[in-house]
């Protein structure tokens, strides 16, 4: 129930941080990404704005033993820059700027209902069962 | 250029940063979205948590929408191209191991060269893709 809670609240938090910033407006996020066109930086304030937090506080938290909640830090063990992770990113990259969407603002999205943001969800959702498929489980 | 949303983004911001630093602070989580919805279905014991915090997201952009009277999202691409969009950024997030969030602003916190070095693959292959469907095709 209390870890319930604590990930509907912190997910909750994160949904108001990314309609307050605009990022759910994949207008506003392809007007960042076009640099050459008719750019809007406020993307870059939105990293700004969290990495300014999650910096220090990161450094902060992970010196302690645990999470307060939790019996250990769960993060990810994975050192190496390789194929996947290159080749991962630019296809995520492809997508980010055909649409607009990322996984955040997608999910966040739905609450207007809109179809178009729904379909892209599902087809979000096919696209990780398929590589999951094709790369054998994590 | 467009003129940015310095408050909406800058605070946002700090909103999202906060949300990832109770994430881990708390349940010594990463708050990174893809990572959260692939898990959904490969790890089965987690799923609560994830389920909840997925919940939150759309929750919380529904609270920002009614306290501000509404929630603009804009989205120009025709189904086709959300499909093809929702595909590549479900496969390449899983494949890169994060998105936005989970590499962007977790992982450039935690120090991670896996995760500067793909957040900058996306961000340029993004901006490039932009370029070329704005500027190049049409």
């Amino acid at each position: 129930m209390r870890t319930w809670l604590t990930a509907f609240g912190t997910g909750g938090l994160f949904g108001f941080g990314l309609a307050w910033s605009g990022m759910t407006n994949p207008a506003r996020v392809l007007a960042f990404l076009d640099i050459t066109g008719d750019f809007d930086p406020t993307l870059a304030l939105v990293m700004a704005g969290a990495l300014a937090v999650t910096f220090p506080a990161f450094a902060w938290i992970l010196k302690r033993p645990r999470p307060l909640l939790a019996p250990a830090f769960r993060l990810p063990t994975a050192t190496r820059i390789d194929g996947p992770l290159i080749g991962g990113a630019a296809l995520f990259g492809l997508g980010w700027g055909l649409a607009g969407l990322c996984p955040g603002p997608a999910v966040a999205g739905l609450v207007t209902g809109a179809p178009p943001v729904l379909l892209f969800c599902a087809a979000m959702l096919a696209g990780q069962w398929l590589a999951g498929r094709l790369s054998g489980p994590r | 250029m467009i003129a940015p949303d310095w408050s909406g983004g800058l605070g946002g911001g700090a909103v999202l940063g906060l949300a990832a630093t109770l994430a881990l602070a708390l349940d010594g989580r990463i708050a990174g979205i893809s990572g959260i919805l692939g898990g959904v279905f490969t790890t089965p014991g987690d799923r609560p948590w994830r389920l909840a915090f997925l919940l939150g997201l759309p929750a919380g952009a529904g609270l920002y929408s009614v306290l501000a009277g509404g929630l603009p999202q804009q989205l120009a691409a025709s189904p086709a191209v959300l499909v093809v969009a929702g595909l590549l950024v479900g496969a390449g997030t899983r494949l890169g191991s994060g998105c936005t969030s989970g590499h962007g602003i977790c992982g450039l916190a935690r120090r991670s060269p896996r995760s500067l070095a793909a957040t900058a693959t996306f961000m340029g292959v993004a901006m490039a893709t932009v370029f070329v469907f704005r500027h190049v095709l049409p």
